[in-house]
């Protein structure tokens, strides 16, 4: 079901959380509401799910306005960020709920809740637990557990919160694969929220950035990492190196092979992979001093010393595949020349 | 770690301390709690079983009985609903006043009893402020059992509600909003996810609750009146048949009420037990 909200605000006392927010779902994606904590992303998801009312704004679902409708009458699920699992349930009553409380002419008679809930287990691949009690579950076992009793109800949108936020990295790795496969076998409009800017691009195929109430970009990950549209995505998403025009040294930006052609601007964003190092004997204005590396597994960040403006050093990092680096055969205190490759302008307020 | 540092250090006090306070505890509970409660049993029964039944048979006793188990069956549903819904809107929702409510629902416990019951009177008796006007509509309150009934409920009204309270704050609403979110209504919602989650607690105020109706005695002793037979409940019996110099009678109508505190106390420990457990 698509999903369209219309100029949504919504405040909490003097605490403006959204400000007019405008974003279009279209059926069948996979949406991760991005930013830091704080910045609004969960009261929308509440506020899509019908648990969270906006003081302006529409919520449309499939085209029809949902404003004022109940999260009953909305055909969301919801997975909770602490699951919200009833403790004192079994895993079994946890997923026949939702079937349990339909009213009597759509509820399904025991043998078809019976068989739909272990076809929901079998999904989740937790078959095996489902005499269990949630407390004497793992959090991934409890999470993919909400999951299925979200999905029981056959929900056309589903909505998680920090889906992956209250576990261990090792299990997160592997839930997050298991959700993109799950959203290309359900292909249910699916939303969910994270802070985690690494789990938004691997598993959402759109992703919207949020900051203080506002909706700063939305489009796909490649879209948004390539082209940020301001300082604030640049350096949300991915490593850069910072460097404001007035305060660095920008002789060597040029030197460098950049030309300086934007007005405004007054900051440049250069992503350390967009920044090449060779060794270099002369010393010049785009040169730097190697100070120290560090392995990122298949990748190694270098750091770099450089003199800035007023003399005082500055750090930049650069990155480059294990192998190519290997072969510069460089070490600690070597000089070397920089090429910037591609770099962002923007102008900070 | 601090608590595991902090046992360690009680561990290594002198033997004499150990004991010393041990001795202390003991002795205080045995001389001040114990006595008197076996002095109850042995003076109820000091002229044997019969004079005992004899007692607790009287028109009066059964009198008093009858009007303590009235007055808890009203004040405990009442309370438990006046519980449940405040606990509610304190945890749930956020209000103006919120903070004065959650301090007024406190209210019966820091005022004296004999004040509560004063209040009634000044309100509803004869010289009160709706005296006239009860008194033209020939409706009773002061010496009579709605009297009674108002004092216990404004003693008992916070014992549920302050149960419940932390409880549902700590719970949190996921679980309330998840069913929600799965198509249950309000009702549903109450019945087959927050009851359950809270049954233990609220039981637990409950059980506290019915204790303190049966017990209540300042408040009670202030609007009844004291008319035998009619608005004396079993603490103003122990009271009555006391002053009149029969022992027996009062002590075989406080050994009721130890009774009741006995189970009261055995539940409560089961429902605190429970409760950790869930």
């Amino acid at each position: 079901m698509s999903i369209i909200l219309n100029n949504i605000s919504k405040k909490f006392g003097n605490f403006s959380a959204l400000n007019n927010i405008n974003l279009e779902i279209p059926e069948g994606e996979l949406v991760a509401l991005l930013g830091p904590s704080g910045c609004g992303k969960t009261t929308l998801l509440r506020i899509i799910a019908g648990l969270e009312r906006p003081d302006s704004g529409q919520v449309l679902l499939k085209g029809e306005d949902k404003t004022h409708k109940d999260i009953r009458e909305r055909g969301i699920g919801f997975v909770f960020q602490h699951y919200a699992l009833f403790r004192h349930m079994t895993v079994f009553e946890n997923i026949a709920f939702g079937l349990r409380v339909k009213p009597r002419k759509q509820r399904p008679n025991e043998t078809e809740i019976k068989k739909k809930v272990h076809a929901l287990l079998e999904l989740v691949q937790l078959d095996w637990l489902h005499d269990r009690y949630p407390d004497q579950l793992s959090g991934g076992q409890r999470q993919r557990i909400a999951l299925a009793r979200a999905l029981a109800v056959e929900p056309e949108v589903l909505l998680l919160d920090e889906p992956f936020g209250a576990l261990d990295a090792s299990v997160r790795k592997d839930l997050r694969q298991w959700l993109r496969h799950l959203h290309e076998n359900l292909n249910v409009t699916s939303i969910f929220v994270t802070h985690d800017q690494e789990e938004a691009m691997e598993v959402a195929s759109r992703v919207v950035v949020f900051n203080h109430g506002n909706l700063e970009q939305q489009g796909s990950p490649s879209e948004i990492y390539d082209n940020p549209v301001n300082e604030f995505v640049s350096r949300f998403i991915g490593d850069t190196n910072v460097i404001t025009l007035e305060k660095h040294h920008t002789d060597w930006l040029q030197l460098s092979g950049l030309v300086i052609v934007p007005e405004a601007a007054n900051s440049v964003h250069i992503r350390p992979h967009d920044l090449e190092i060779t060794k270099s004997s002369s010393d010049s204005a785009a040169t730097a001093t190697l100070k120290d590396w560090q392995h990122l597994g298949a990748l190694i960040r270098i750091e770099l010393a450089k003199q800035g403006a007023n003399g005082s050093p500055e750090t930049l990092y650069a990155e480059m595949p294990n192998e190519q680096f290997k072969r510069l055969q460089l070490s600690k205190g070597d000089k070397v020349a920089l090429r910037i490759r591609h770099a962002h302008w923007f102008d900070a307020a | 770690m601090n608590t595991h540092k902090l046992t360690k250090v009680a561990i290594n006090d002198p033997v004499w301390v150990r004991y010393g306070l041990i001795a202390v505890s003991l002795a205080t509970i045995g001389l001040f709690l114990l006595l008197p409660l076996v002095t109850i049993f042995i003076e109820a029964f000091a002229k044997g079983w019969q004079k005992y039944a004899t007692e607790l048979s009287d028109p009066n006793a059964l009198a008093a009985i009858r009007l303590t188990l009235l007055v808890a069956f009203i004040c405990v549903p009442l309370t438990t609903v006046f519980g449940v819904a405040s606990a509610w809107a304190i945890a749930r929702f956020e209000f103006r006043g919120k903070s004065l409510l959650t301090t007024l629902i406190d209210l019966p416990f820091s005022v004296s009893p004999v004040t509560a019951g004063l209040i009634f009177v000044l309100l509803f008796g004869a010289q009160g402020w709706f005296g006239e006007w009860l008194q033209d509509h020939n409706i009773k309150i002061i010496f009579a059992t709605t009297g009674i009934v108002l004092a216990t409920l404004f003693i008992t009204c916070p014992f549920v509600a302050r149960e419940l309270i932390p409880l549902m704050q700590e719970m949190g609403s996921e679980e309330e909003e998840a069913a929600l979110s799965l198509g249950a209504s309000g009702w549903t919602m109450f019945w087959r996810v927050t009851l359950p989650n809270i049954k233990w607690g609220l039981l637990y105020g409950v059980v506290l609750c019915n204790a303190r109706a049966m017990g209540e005695f300042g408040a009670v002793s202030v609007v009844s009146g004291h008319i035998q037979g009619l608005t004396n409940t079993l603490p103003l019996h122990v009271e009555n048949t006391y002053n009149e110099y029969n022992a027996v009678g009062a002590f075989a109508a406080a050994s009721l009420l130890t009774v009741l505190a006995v189970v009261t106390l055995v539940l409560k420990s089961f429902l605190e037990w429970k409760q950790q457990r869930t």
